[in-house]
């Protein structure tokens, strides 16, 4: 904005232009255009919910409930994804046994006890990268320690540690932003009453941060839910294969509806696009009632100190 | 008279004490569990890459094509094609996730983000599966293909589709960065007489800019590691040849790993495929791991200067 220097603006001119009333033609175009590319990103969204949609119906008009309780099959009308189902269910009681308390566990011992060492400050750093390592490596863990090393073979039991080795660093990073957002007076008047660092921890500290751990891990339940690639790695079947109940699948052969996701896809016949529509149609379901579960909760609880 | 109180009245219950212990120590053993996992990781990928490397005829790394089962493992060929996917990628999540985050940060009043950002965060929670197979039937036989004519599975198509997957990532973290930019910048270009526009173009985004690499580093990262999109919508089952030209079918360093785990490139003969799963698998993991050092270092910079 170059200002004349030599001339200094009459009081008549300065009202001139404060009330001339210019439309900021490019500043509104710039606006637009932002909106423009958040909206571009919905639309996308949108345009694959129906597209996905309209693929699956008739799926689920001609089979219903049919769908969900039947095995999976070369035979595109008898397929079905009940092995999918259990599988991911199963797969998830792992990540929540393990991988919830281990990692709420450390985001206490970081927050709550750690001092700022060298030491402290490593683990840090560790579990921020492991957060980026591709979930693809986790897989390649799982293969060389579970399923090789440990002697597990492609079972069930080295899919759901893999998965919840891959979850933990993400329930660290997401509990320690929970702690970290309780005040430390709460802390301090536990304290003052006579309370040790664990009484003051689960009696106060826990409770105020509950919410906020728990809109954190169900985010995290819900990301590896969908999670493909390291279930491939660690033998989630990707065909079919016999034994349709839990018991089976824990001793034999296993997949996840992500898996059952990946292997119809790659069919060329429209049957089974249309199968691996109605499966996505599940698969986004429970992902979409997960993280608004998360979203709820978070706007229920959230508290401003 | 009542008896003074003395320096053992204030001495914790032995009972109360051994309890506070051993909850220390458990806390302390999940914090270290971190610590073993990346050993665990880096020794995995390490071991057998390296029997790999001993074991591999060196001219197959540098062979002119991916194909497993034939022995040549050329490393160009991966390396290629995952870079023109993640190139093809950060060109539509960068301008579309900036755009979002910008508007997110500086122009969405406090009512439409509280519905916007749910939506990008719902967005965010799409498995990458998914997208792969939009890839597949929408975004390459009704966008790409009446376009350029190229064959159904194409690097364009699986980049576009990584695109989306990483744009709210983009937004979120770019959004986040800007939102850190203190008020009194934007009151003090106000109190000067700037525009909305010069004040978010010209004063928040360049305060924010450490952020924004970050943001932006980090869904390089991102691209490189994705898995499932590129495995179904990119075409490099069975092999591929080296190849620029995003409207050809193309081998990525994820979707080679994939391909050789589900055994369309598992070889009876040769044991060395096993061991070069591990060896990309090492690239890729210290391909991404320098990335994300650098994204957090541009991070912190952000911190420490507000």
């Amino acid at each position: 904005m170059a200002v004349g220097v030599q001339v200094l603006p009459t009081r008549e001119a300065v009202e001139a232009r404060l009330r001339s009333g210019r439309a900021d033609r490019l500043g509104a175009l710039i606006q637009g255009l932002l909106l423009a590319a958040l909206l571009i990103a919905l639309g996308v969204l949108l345009v694959l919910l129906a597209d996905v949609a309209s693929r699956a119906l008739p799926v689920f008009g001609e089979r219903s409930a049919e769908f969900l309780s039947a095995p999976l099959s070369a035979r595109p009308a008898r397929a079905g994804i009940v092995q999918g189902l259990i599988g991911s269910l199963a797969l998830m009681v792992f990540v929540v046994v393990l991988s919830l308390p281990l990692g709420i566990g450390a985001a206490v011992y970081l927050e709550e006890y750690a001092r700022d060492t060298r030491a402290t400050r490593l683990i840090r750093t560790n579990i921020r990268n492991l957060a980026g390592v591709p979930a693809i490596v986790y897989g390649l863990l799982g293969l060389a320690l579970f399923v090789t090393l440990l002697g597990m073979g492609r079972t069930l039991v080295a899919g759901g540690l893999t998965l919840a080795v891959l979850v933990l660093p993400i329930v660290v990073i997401t509990t320690s932003e929970a702690l970290r957002a309780v005040p430390g007076s709460i802390r301090e008047a536990a304290f003052g009453v006579g309370a040790t660092r664990w009484e003051t921890i689960r009696g106060h500290v826990l409770p105020y941060a509950a919410p906020g751990i728990l809109t954190g891990t169900i985010l995290s339940l819900g990301r590896a839910f969908g999670e493909t690639a390291p279930l491939v790695m660690v033998g989630a079947v990707v065909g079919t294969f016999n034994g349709v109940d839990l018991g089976a699948m824990m001793t034999g052969s296993y997949t996840s509806l992500p898996t059952i996701v990946y292997n119809w896809s790659r069919e060329p016949q429209d049957a089974f696009r249309a199968l691996t529509s109605a499966t996505i149609v599940v698969l986004l379901l429970v992902i979409l009632l997960v993280n608004a579960t998360a979203i709820f909760l978070r706007n229920r609880y959230d508290r401003r100190w | 008279m009542t008896t003074p109180l003395t320096s053992s009245d204030f001495q914790i219950a032995p009972q109360r004490r051994r309890r506070e212990q051993l909850v220390h120590a458990a806390f302390l053993a999940s914090a270290g569990l971190s610590i073993v996992i990346s050993v665990a990781i880096v020794v995995a990928l390490a071991g057998n890459a390296v029997s790999f490397l001993v074991n591999v005829d060196k001219s197959a790394l540098f062979a002119g094509g991916w194909f497993p089962r034939r022995g040549l493992y050329d490393i160009p060929t991966i390396v290629a094609g995952t870079l023109v996917i993640s190139v093809v990628a950060m060109l539509v999540a960068t301008p579309l996730g900036l755009g979002a985050g910008i508007y997110l940060a500086e122009y969405a009043s406090p009512r439409s983000r509280r519905i916007l950002k749910p939506i990008v965060e719902i967005l965010a929670s799409i498995p990458s599966v998914v997208l792969g197979f939009f890839a597949l039937t929408f975004i390459s036989p009704r966008l790409i293909q009446p376009l350029t004519g190229a064959p159904l599975s194409n690097m364009a198509s699986a980049g576009l589709a990584v695109g989306v997957l990483i744009t709210p990532l983009v937004a979120s973290v770019s959004e986040d960065a800007m939102h850190a930019v203190p008020g009194f910048l934007r009151e003090a270009a106000y109190g000067l007489g700037a525009r909305k526009r010069s004040t978010s173009l010209e004063i928040v985004f360049p305060a924010a800019i450490s952020g924004i690499v970050a943001a932006l580093l980090l869904a390089f990262s991102r691209a490189i590691g994705e898995t499932m999109v590129v495995s179904i919508a990119a075409g490099g089952t069975g092999g591929s040849l080296f190849q620029l030209n995003p409207l050809e079918p193309g081998q990525t360093m994820t979707a080679a790993m994939t391909a050789l785990a589900i055994g369309s490139d598992r070889v009876r003969g040769s044991a060395l495929t096993f061991e070069s799963l591990f060896f990309v698998g090492l690239l890729l993991f210290a391909a991404t791991l320098i990335l994300n050092v650098a994204s957090e270092a541009f991070v912190r910079r952000v911190r420490s200067r507000y």
